[in-house]
């Protein structure tokens, strides 16, 4: 798992670099200034996400399923909020700001960066849904707990590039 | 050019040496046969280098620099070749001997040789030399790489502006006012006064890469990223040279040619450049057709309602020794083929056949032919 | 590459129904399984890569020579060069490895036996998707074309504007696959290095063959990713109208080319490793000596992992950067030829008071170490800047990187081919045969590499579908198309070669050339499950203690 998120790390690198090295080079508007706005609450959401994946997978060792289906749950909805702050700001800059990925530079990297970081999330998403499964289902037992802290280790990844991919497009780029 | 060889006819020693020491066992015949085929093949492909078959002119051959980048690029390259060779014979010889030295005898007792797993004072010894050879190749590379490309631009120097296309040059004279294609006029550069050419290198596509290399090294076209380079040939002449970088299906004849003037004969090619195109009654069905078809959409003849860009500027197109960017000379069956069907000449050029007939074709061929 | 399978387990089980064994073929986790079918599917692809070097070398025997078309020339010389990298040099190292480094840490597979057959058929299928550009690249209505963009696809010709059609799509999304099977096959590297290594061997008792495997594989972890991401760069652009390389909206073509290399160079090394893998193996073998300075090996080996990261872009000396930047490659490139040297040296050192005996796999090797100096010394070359402007992307350039590959990589990975053929199929090769293959090979590779660099010197540039009579350049091309005859012959001689001892070879038995790595403690070929007890080492040539308890290697080491 660590050298599949090395690997994950450098496909990241590329796009950011794209990113800041397209920042403010566009032909046309609009430009990040006059539309970005600061998603502070998704943010808050998907940080504390890598605070109750933890409780959930410590849970697990110390065999309480329950407690660690509760937090695992939590984990879950936290991310489901992330990923549905960020439709609802793609919606918002498509149809009412008219931004998209062919518009300009800024669309460009912008979507194709906080796609890539979405797109991750949703992988996460859907393998936290499928162990959710499983512990409905009684399947889930402390002897996973190992499985589960290596699936964490993916999920905080997905957070620490979200620290990267705010600072990037919503503090410097802006 | 004997210089550049050089390795690989030592290379062809190592051929026969290892032929000769590698196998004992095999029998003499068979040796001395190989040797001789291997022999004669040398000999045949060195033939041409010291019988010269070729109009050297011709030869865009980088040891035989004319400008003062590729001198000092030549200077480096006879220095870093020296090196190369310094290496290559020691580590040649080490190989060879050990190969054949520690070989397996035949009437050898069976045992194990002893084993040796290292000595840290040789690693430090071969680790160290190498390191300082290292050092001072950077050290020449990096006076080099800093002498041609911090050069400074004198104020009598000529500018121009080259810009890359699928598959022909356009080369503007901004000061002069000169606009052509494809042969680059260029003023002789006396070192006591000198006339360089600093040349701006822009795309209009794809990436090409501009390279007279008896003139200087290559430098690319790439839209959208501005370049620099300069030359100051000593000696008028053509330089031939071509696009080498991949570019499109045409690449391999975009072709490229340098006329270093003298002084005066610059001052002349500018002038006749900068005059509007002829109008000459003869050819005026020909102008007809030309400025009534698609020809205008893509060329343009100044003074005329001429005005395409897309194509190279047809106002002194006589005055060009080639057409389709070198790959025909620049004649009247040439031309009138290269309007007729550019696919024969060119295939896969972006000039499209023009599909006049046979009248028509000879009209506007004529009318080229008074564009001078 | 399946009737070849078929053929090659018939002969083994003649009473299965061919069902059965193309199921278990196609089903397999078995590491020695996959690592075969790697092996094959690279071979197959090597004589369609070979095919395309040959039209293009007939094409360039004269010149303006109307053999093929200046499209289909530069179709061949794109598929060339992406089949040989993607297809043939990076699985076959990858089937050697998956196959051997099990047996030589001592484990009964890899860590990941799942993730290992998903990689497989991720690159399989990588290359049929490129390779059905043929047929679909102008959509199926069209003629079909393949990509022509060349290996490196430089920006803007792959933008729509000028590559129309699907050719280009195909050619990203066969590598994007393929990537990811890379990728999975690196982390299944690392991770059973790592992790599966037998008791008592620890790192430093590791056969070199392992330790340059590991750091390949953490090298195809950050060189391929950058790929990865640039093809998914590439493929927005095309689909999805973005503007990453779009220079007409301000996109940048130079950063393409930044993202290429930071792939591109590493996988230079990424090859090459596996390369002097084969070498530090076969060579103290058959000198009869161990390895020269081992610890000083694996140091030069990682040594070039991490500078082999910051010398992309003397790939990019004449896209115009800045004379410190140019300063800064060309001493980095400069410093990587010093590990490099240094492995140069030791491998000397083993041959060094030893007693060399010249069976095919050393024969390879031999000419690897000579080839291998030329083409160091030609990197050298390259890698002055100024020198680069008039060397670059000319047939110099052509002819320096075949060096490599070639006379590099290839040499090693048939003596590989030979060394290891008896563990792999239970019967030995044919020796005679296997020297026919080498001087033909050899004299044919000479012949066409060694003459390449002289029209390039001559101002030839690559990528040409034909050529101006009177540069100078025609004797050269001739004769460099003259040797593709001998590489033909020697390749056939190799592939009857492999045919005929598969079928007729005598009984290798488990250690013919009185080795001293695990693969040869157990039986050829080794069982599914490798050893019947795991194997416990106390020094770097396990089989020379067992060999020889009165003098062991790891009093000494």
């Amino acid at each position: 798992m660590l050298s599949l998120i090395a690997a994950e790390l450098a496909i990241f690198t590329i796009f950011v670099v794209a990113y800041l090295f397209y920042i403010g080079k566009s032909v046309t508007g609009p430009l990040p200034k006059d539309v970005l706005e600061l998603p502070i609450f998704a943010s808050i959401c998907l940080l504390s996400s890598s605070l109750t994946i933890h409780a959930a997978v410590s849970a697990l060792r110390n065999g309480r399923v329950r407690t660690f289906a509760i937090w695992w749950f939590a984990t879950m909805v936290l991310g489901l909020i992330f990923l549905g702050e960020t439709a609802r700001e793609w919606h918002h800059l498509i149809f009412e700001k008219g931004l998209t990925i062919s518009t300009n530079l800024f669309g460009t990297t912008y979507y194709s960066l906080v796609g890539l970081h979405a797109f991750h999330v949703t992988v996460g998403l859907i393998c936290i849904a499928v162990a959710m499964i499983l512990a409905l289902l009684g399947k889930l037992k402390q002897e996973h707990s190992e499985r589960a802290d290596i699936f964490s280790l993916y999920w905080h990844f997905v957070d620490v590039v979200w620290i990267v991919v705010f600072t990037v497009v919503y503090i410097i780029g802006r | 050019m004997k210089t550049a060889i050089g390795p690989d006819i030592v290379e062809g020693q190592t051929m026969l040496q290892e032929i000769y020491h590698d196998s004992p066992r095999q029998d003499h015949k068979r040796k001395i046969r190989w040797t001789a085929i291997l022999l004669a093949g040398y000999l045949l492909a060195a033939r041409p280098v010291f019988g010269n078959s070729e109009d050297p002119s011709q030869v865009p051959n980088m040891f035989k620099p004319q400008s003062t980048p590729a001198h000092s690029i030549f200077h480096l390259s006879l220095f870093v070749l020296a090196i190369c060779a310094v290496i290559f014979v020691i580590v040649f010889s080490l190989l060879t001997y050990s190969v054949i030295k520690f070989r397996r005898r035949a009437n050898d007792d069976g045992r194990e040789p002893p084993p040796i797993y290292g000595s840290n004072q040789i690693e430090l010894a071969w680790t160290v030399i190498p390191v300082l050879i290292v050092l001072v190749l950077f050290l020449a590379t990096a006076r080099v790489i800093h002498g041609i490309q911090q050069a400074k631009k004198p104020a009598e120097a000529i500018e121009v502006i080259a810009i890359g296309h699928q598959f022909w040059w356009e080369f503007r004279y901004p000061a002069l006012g000169v606009l052509t294609a494809n042969e680059l006029h260029v003023p002789v550069s006396d070192p006591s006064h000198p006339t360089p050419t600093f040349i701006t290198l822009l795309s209009a596509d794809t990436d090409h890469s501009f390279w007279v290399p008896r003139l200087a090294g290559k430098t690319d076209l790439i839209p959208n990223h501005e370049n620099h380079m300069w030359i100051d040939p000593d000696e008028p002449g053509i330089f031939i040279g071509q696009c080498a970088q991949y570019c499109g299906t045409q690449h391999a004849k975009m072709l490229l040619r340098v006329y270093v003037d003298s002084p005066e004969q610059f001052k002349k090619w500018v002038q006749e450049q900068s005059k509007p195109a002829q109008v000459s009654e003869s050819a005026k069905e020909g102008r007809r057709i030309f400025e009534t078809t698609a020809c205008i959409n893509c060329h343009a003849v100044s003074g005329t309602v001429a005005d395409g860009r897309f194509g190279p500027d047809l106002t002194h197109l006589m005055s060009r020794d080639t057409i389709a960017s070198g790959a025909a000379t620049n004649t009247f069956e040439n031309l009138r083929l290269w309007i007729h069907d550019p696919e024969t000449i060119k295939p896969g050029s972006l000039m499209p056949a023009m599909n006049l007939n046979q009248k028509d074709l000879d009209a506007v061929t004529a009318y080229l032919e008074t564009l001078r | 590459m399946a009737s070849e399978t078929i053929a090659l387990t018939a002969a083994h089980d003649v009473s299965q129904p061919i069902g059965t064994i193309l199921h278990d073929w196609v089903t397999t986790v078995d590491h020695k399984k996959l690592g075969i079918l790697y092996i094959l599917y690279a071979l197959v692809f090597l004589v369609i890569g070979g095919i395309e070097a040959t039209i293009m070398r007939i094409q360039l025997i004269v010149p303006h020579n109307h053999f093929v078309s200046p499209q289909v020339f530069n179709r061949m010389f794109t598929m060339h060069g992406t089949t040989m990298i993607f297809f043939v040099a990076m699985p076959i190292l990858f089937g050697f490895g998956n196959y051997l480094i099990p047996l030589m840490i001592g484990a009964r597979d890899m860590a990941f036996p799942r993730l290992n057959a998903w990689s497989f058929w991720l690159t399989a299928f990588g290359g049929l998707l490129l390779y059905f550009s043929f047929v679909g690249g102008n959509g199926l209505y069209g003629a079909g074309t393949a990509p022509d963009v060349g290996w490196f696809a430089y920006a803007p010709l792959t933008a729509t504007a000028f590559s129309m059609g699907h050719s280009t799509d195909f050619w990203t999304l066969g590598l994007l696959v393929s990537g990811f099977g890379s990728i999975g096959t690196a982390v299944n590297i690392l991770a059973t290095i790592v992790c599966l290594r037998c008791p008592g061997m620890t790192l430093g008792k590791m056969p070199l063959f392992a330790w340059l495997n590991l750091v390949m594989a953490a090298m195809v972890l950050l060189a391929i990713s950058p790929l990865t991401a640039a093809q998914i760069m590439l493929s927005l652009d095309r689909f999805l109208g973005a503007h990453f390389f779009d220079t007409q909206a301000g996109g940048s073509a130079v950063m393409w080319m930044h993202f290429f290399w930071i792939f591109g160079h590493p996988e230079v090394y990424v090859l090459v490793i596996p390369a002097f893998a084969f070498a530090s193996e076969i060579i103290p073998v058959f000198s009869r000596k161990p390895i020269f300075g081992y610890p000083v090996m694996v140091a030069a080996t990682v040594c070039i992992g991490f500078v082999g990261f910051s010398v992309w872009a003397h790939h990019m000396f004449t896209v115009g950067m800045n004379s410190y930047a140019n300063s800064f490659f060309t001493i980095t490139t400069m410093a990587i030829g010093v590990p490099t040297g240094i492995k140069i040296f030791n491998w000397i050192g083993t041959m060094w008071g030893g007693k060399i005996i010249f069976k095919t796999p050393m024969l390879f090797c031999i000419a690897f170490l000579f080839q291998f100096l030329i083409a160091g010394l030609t990197g050298i070359m390259l890698s002055a800047a100024p020198f680069d402007w008039q060397l670059g992307n000319s047939y110099f350039v052509v002819a320096h990187f075949h060096y490599v590959i070639v006379g590099g990589i290839l040499f090693t990975l048939f003596g590989a081919f030979y060394y290891w053929f008896p563990k792999m199929s239970g019967r030995m090769y044919n020796e005679t045969l296997g020297r026919w293959h080498f001087w033909l090979f050899f004299i044919g590779f000479h012949l066409t590499f060694d003459f390449m660099h002289v029209p390039g010197l001559l101002g030839m540039p690559r990528r040409i579908y034909t050529y101006e009579p009177g540069r100078g350049w025609e004797i050269w091309n001739l004769i460099c198309t003259v040797g593709v005859v001998f590489q033909i012959a020697g390749t056939f001689v190799f592939i009857g070669n492999l045919l005929w001892s598969y079928f007729k070879g005598k009984a290798a038995g488990n250690d013919p050339w009185d080795a001293w790595t695990l693969e040869w403690s157990t039986s050829s070929p080794p069982v599914e499950y490798n050893f019947a007890r795991i194997p416990v080492v106390k020094s770097r040539r396990p089989l020379w203690d067992i060999k020889h308890p009165e003098d062991p290697d790891w009093k000494y080491e």
